[in-house]
C-alpha cells in the first residue's frame, strides 16, 4: 500500500522524508538544542504544575496587558532566532576570505539573511512594537481594556502561528532564498519552485491577519474608550503615536495581503500577474509591496518616538516640550508615509520627474522627525534629567538616530541613490534607524513599564550592561558597513575576493559579538531582577514620579485596571492629579463587568498552522480539512453566549484594601 | 462586547469632553429602496451600453462605465452604509476621507510610476522591438 506513489502523493503532497535536512550538521545540532531546551521547558512546566495556569491565565486570556505580555516574550523569543541568523552572517563573511567559502554555501547563506530580515520585522519588531501598545494604551487612557477583547487575544494566536510557520521552515523544508519581501521573478514558481516561498507567504499571510484585526482594535480602543475628559489633545503622546501607528496598519497591511495574494495565485494557479510573460510585470510587486513597505518604517518607529518622549517628559521632571507641535509632527509623518515609497527603487528605471519628486517627499520626512528631535532636546534643556536606564537609551538614541536620519537624506538623493543601493551602506543604514531607533525605543519601553507589568524594577546595573554593550556594539557593526558600501560592496553575498576589505568585515563581526554580550545581558537582567525581586518591589505604583495615568493605578495593576474611571482635566493627567493632591476612592466600589477568558483564539491559531502548512506541501484535503473546521469554529465562537462576568462588589473592596495598606505602609 | 463597566459610569456620563456622536443610523425602507432602485439602474445602463452596442467605440462605453461605477460605489456609501457627516461624531466621514486620499495616492502613484517604467523599459522581444517608432 505504501509502494503506491500516488496514494503517498495525495496523502503527503510533496512532503517526503528528504524535506527533513539531517544532512546538515548546523540544523541538526540547532534541532537538538531545541529538542533539549523543549523538553526541559515542558518538564519544568510539568514539574512545577504551571499547565493548569499557563492555560486558564494566560494563552486563553482576553486580558489587554497579559496578551501585551505574551507578545513581548514572543518578540523577545524571535529576537534570539534573528540574531542568531545575523550572528552566523556576520563569521561567514568575517572569515569567506581569498578563495576561502565560509561555512555556509550559498543556498544556505541566501536563506538565512531572508529569515533575519523577515523574523526581524514582522515577528520581533512588530510583537513587540504592539505588544507595548497592548500593554500600555487602555491603562494610559483610563480604560478598562480593548475594545474587542477576546479579537485581541485571536490576534496574537496569528501573529504566534505566522511564527511557528517560519520556525518550523527550519526544520521541514527549506525557507525561501529571496530577500525578506521575495521580488519576483525570483519569488515565482519558475525561479523558486521549492517551498521556501510558500512557507514566507502563508507565514506573511497568518501573522497579517493578527496584525491587522489588533490595529483596528487599538483604533476603536483609542477612539471611543478614554477616560472622560481626556480630548484627543489631552491624549499622552506614546497614546497618540499609537493611535497613528494603527492607521498606518489598517490602511497598508491590506495592501500587503493583496500582493502576496496575487503572489500565491502566481505559484500555485499560474497566473501572470508577476511574470515576463503574458503581460505580467514583477515592477508592479515591487512598486506594491513598497506602497506598504514604507509605512511599515513609520509603522515600527512611531512607537518608539511615543516611547521616548513619555521618558524623556519623565525623566526631567518637565511637560513635554512642545506636545502640539508633537502630534502635529506625528500626523504630518503618517500621511507622508504614504507619498515617498519609491525611494526604495530609485533605480528601477523610472524618469528623472518621479525620482525628483519622491526624492523630495523623503527629505521632506525629516522636517518633521527633525522637530521632534528638538521637542526632546529642549524638554532636556534646564530639566532635572535622571539618568536612569530608559533615559541613556533615549539620549543613545537620539545621536545615534540622527546620524540614521541623516546618511537616509543621503540616499534620498536619487543620484547618490544610484551609487549606493543595494550597498552596504543602505544596510548601514537602515539597521542604524531600526536599532538605533526602534530597538533602543523598544528596550527603553520595557525598562520603563516593567515596573508597571509585574510590580518589581529592572536590575538597573544590568540594564547599564546591556545599553552600553548594545551601544557600542552597534557602531562596532555598522560602521565599517557605512565604509564598506560606500566603497561598492554590495548585500547578499557570501564571499570576497578582495582580501582588503576583510579587516571591516572583522570589525563587524566584534561588533555583532558585543551586541551578542548585550542581549545576554539583558537575559541576565531578568532572572537577576526575578531573584532580587523583594529588593526591587514598587509598593506605590509610580516608581518614576512619572505623568501619565497608567502609573495611578497599583503595579501589577488589578485585573480590572481602575476601580472608578479616572477624570481628566489636563495633558500629564496623573501628574495633574499628584499636583491637585488627589486622593485614591476608598470605598463606594460597585460590580465591574469583565470578560471571560476563552480558548477560541488559541485553537483558530493552531489550526491556521496546520492549514498553513498543508498548503506548503500542497496537502490538498488536509487544507480543505483545516480551513473547514476554522471558519466551523469562528461560527461556533459567535453562539458562546457565556462571555462576560462581574467582579463582585467586595473582591474589588478588598483589592483596592490591600493597595491602601501597600501605600500606607511605604509613607 | 466591551469591557465597560455598565453602572460606575452613569455620573461620568455628562462629563464626556469628546462627543461620542450618535450611532450609525439604520436606513428607512425608503432610503433603501431609493438605493436599490439607483443600483439597479446605475447597472443596467453599462449592460446597455455593451450588448447593445450603443457607442461604436470601446474607449468612451469604457470610460462612461467607470463613471458609472463611481457613481455606485457613493449611491451604495449613502443609503446602505448610511455614510453622513454627522454619525460617530465626524469619524466615519474622517475615515473615508483619509482612505479615499490614501486609495488616490496608490493608484495616481502606481500609474505615473508604472506608466513611467513602461515608456523607459528596454523592448522586451525582437517583435516588439520591430514595432518601436
Amino acid at each position: 500500500m505504501f509502494s503506491d506513489p500516488d496514494l503517498l502523493k495525495f496523502i503527503f503532497g510533496r512532503l517526503n522524508l528528504d524535506a527533513i535536512p539531517y544532512h546538515e550538521p548546523i540544523l541538526v545540532a540547532t534541532f537538538l538544542a531545541v529538542v533539549i531546551g523543549g523538553v526541559a521547558l515542558v518538564g519544568l512546566i510539568t514539574y512545577y504544575r504551571f499547565w493548569g495556569v499557563l492555560w486558564r491565565d494566560w494563552l486563553t486570556s482576553v486580558d489587554h496587558k497579559k496578551i501585551g505580555i505574551m507578545y513581548i516574550i514572543l518578540a523577545l523569543v524571535m529576537l534570539l532566532r534573528g540574531f542568531a541568523d545575523a550572528i552566523m552572517m556576520r563569521l561567514q563573511q568575517a572569515i569567506a576570505f581569498g578563495g576561502s567559502e565560509g561555512y555556509l554555501p550559498p543556498h544556505h547563506y541566501d536563506q538565512i539573511f531572508t529569515a533575519h530580515g523577515v523574523i526581524m520585522i514582522f515577528f520581533m519588531a512588530m510583537p513587540f512594537v504592539t505588544g507595548l501598545m497592548n500593554f500600555v494604551v487602555p491603562l494610559q487612557i483610563g480604560a478598562r481594556d480593548v475594545s474587542f477583547p477576546f479579537l485581541n487575544n485571536f490576534s496574537f494566536w496569528m501573529t504566534t502561528a505566522g511564527a511557528v510557520i517560519i520556525m518550523l521552515s527550519l526544520f521541514v523544508g527549506e525557507f525561501a532564498r529571496t530577500g525578506w519581501l521575495a521580488y519576483p521573478p525570483l519569488s515565482g514558481a519558475d525561479y523558486s519552485p521549492g517551498v521556501g516561498v510558500d512557507y514566507y507567504i502563508w507565514g506573511l499571510q497568518v501573522a497579517g491577519i493578527g496584525t491587522t484585526l489588533s490595529g483596528i482594535n487599538l483604533i476603536a480602543t483609542i477612539v471611543k474608550m478614554r477616560a472622560p475628559g481626556m480630548t484627543m489633545m489631552k491624549m499622552p503622546v506614546f497614546t497618540w503615536t499609537s493611535l497613528c501607528t494603527n492607521v498606518l496598519i489598517v490602511a497598508t497591511f491590506p495592501v500587503l495581503t493583496a500582493t502576496l495574494a496575487l503572489l500565491t495565485l502566481d505559484r500555485y494557479a499560474g497566473t501572470n500577474f508577476f511574470t515576463n510573460d503574458l503581460g505580467g510585470n514583477p515592477m508592479m510587486y515591487i512598486n506594491l509591496i513598497w506602497i506598504w513597505g514604507h509605512p511599515e518604517v513609520y509603522i515600527l518607529v512611531l512607537p518608539a518616538f511615543g516611547i521616548f518622549s513619555e521618558v524623556v517628559a519623565t525623566f526631567c521632571g518637565k511637560r513635554l516640550f512642545g506636545y502640539a507641535s508633537m502630534v502635529y509632527a506625528t500626523v504630518v509623518i503618517t500621511i507622508l508615509s504614504y507619498i515617498v515609497w519609491l525611494h526604495h527603487f530609485f533605480t528601477m528605471g523610472s524618469g528623472a520627474s518621479v525620482n525628483a519628486f519622491f526624492g523630495i517627499t523623503t527629505m521632506i520626512i525629516s522636517i518633521p522627525t527633525g522637530a521632534k528631535m528638538f521637542n526632546w532636546l529642549f524638554t532636556m534643556y534646564r530639566g532635572r534629567i535622571r539618568y536612569e536606564v530608559p533615559m541613556l537609551w533615549t539620549v543613545g538614541f537620539m545621536v545615534t538616530f540622527v546620524l540614521g536620519g541623516m546618511t537616509g537624506v543621503l540616499l534620498a538623493v536619487p543620484p547618490a541613490d544610484f551609487v549606493l543601493h543595494n550597498s552596504l551602506f543602505l544596510i548601514a543604514h537602515f539597521h542604524n534607524v531600526i536599532i538605533g531607533g526602534v530597538v533602543f525605543g523598544l528596550l527603553a519601553g520595557v525598562y520603563y513599564w516593567f515596573p508597571k507589568a509585574f510590580g518589581f524594577r529592572l536590575d538597573p546595573f544590568w540594564g547599564k550592561m546591556s545599553f552600553w554593550f548594545w551601544l557600542i556594539g552597534f557602531y562596532f557593526a555598522f560602521m565599517p558597513l557605512y565604509v564598506l558600501g560606500l566603497m561598492g560592496v554590495t548585500r547578499r553575498v557570501n564571499s570576497f575576493e578582495d582580501p582588503s576589505l576583510q579587516i571591516w568585515f572583522v570589525i563587524a563581526a566584534f561588533g555583532a559579538f558585543l551586541i551578542a554580550l548585550g542581549i545576554l545581558s539583558l537575559l541576565i537582567q531578568f532572572a537577576v531582577s526575578f531573584i532580587r525581586r523583594e529588593e526591587l518591589r514598587d509598593t506605590t505604583g509610580d516608581p518614576w514620579d512619572a505623568r501619565t495615568l497608567e502609573w495611578s493605578t497599583s503595579s501589577p495593576p488589578p485585573d480590572y485596571n481602575f476601580a472608578f474611571t479616572p477624570l481628566v482635566h489636563d495633558h500629564d493627567s496623573w501628574w495633574d492629579m499628584k499636583r491637585r493632591g488627589h486622593s485614591r476612592p476608598l470605598a463606594g466600589f460597585k460590580p465591574i463587568h469583565m470578560p471571560k477568558n476563552t480558548g477560541t483564539g488559541v485553537i483558530l491559531g493552531a489550526i491556521s498552522v496546520v492549514f498553513a502548512f498543508a498548503m506548503v506541501w500542497y496537502i490538498w484535503w488536509l487544507a480543505g480539512l483545516s480551513f473547514l473546521a476554522m471558519v466551523a469554529i469562528a461560527i461556533g465562537h459567535t453562539f458562546n453566549y457565556d462571555r462576560d462576568y462581574y467582579i463582585p462588589a467586595d473582591i474589588v473592596t478588598e483589592t483596592e484594601g490591600k493597595r491602601t495598606e501597600l501605600l500606607a505602609g511605604e509613607v | 462586547m466591551t469591557s465597560h463597566a455598565p453602572s460606575h459610569e452613569d455620573a461620568f456620563e455628562a462629563h464626556h469632553g469628546h462627543s461620542h456622536g450618535h450611532e450609525a443610523g439604520h436606513g428607512t425602507f425608503k432610503s433603501y429602496v431609493t438605493g436599490f432602485l439607483l443600483s439597479v439602474i446605475l447597472t443596467a445602463i453599462p449592460f446597455w451600453l455593451v450588448m447593445a452596442d450603443v457607442l461604436d467605440s470601446a474607449v468612451p462605453t469604457a470610460a462612461i462605465i467607470m463613471v458609472l461605477g463611481a457613481i455606485q460605489i457613493v449611491v451604495h456609501m449613502i443609503f446602505f452604509l448610511h455614510m453622513n457627516t454627522r454619525s460617530e461624531g465626524g469619524w466615519t466621514m474622517m475615515a473615508l476621507i483619509f482612505t479615499i486620499l490614501l486609495v488616490a495616492i496608490a493608484l495616481s502613484g502606481s500609474l505615473w510610476v508604472m506608466h513611467h517604467l513602461n515608456a523607459n523599459m528596454m523592448p522586451m522581444s525582437p517583435e516588439m522591438m520591430k514595432n518601436m517608432p
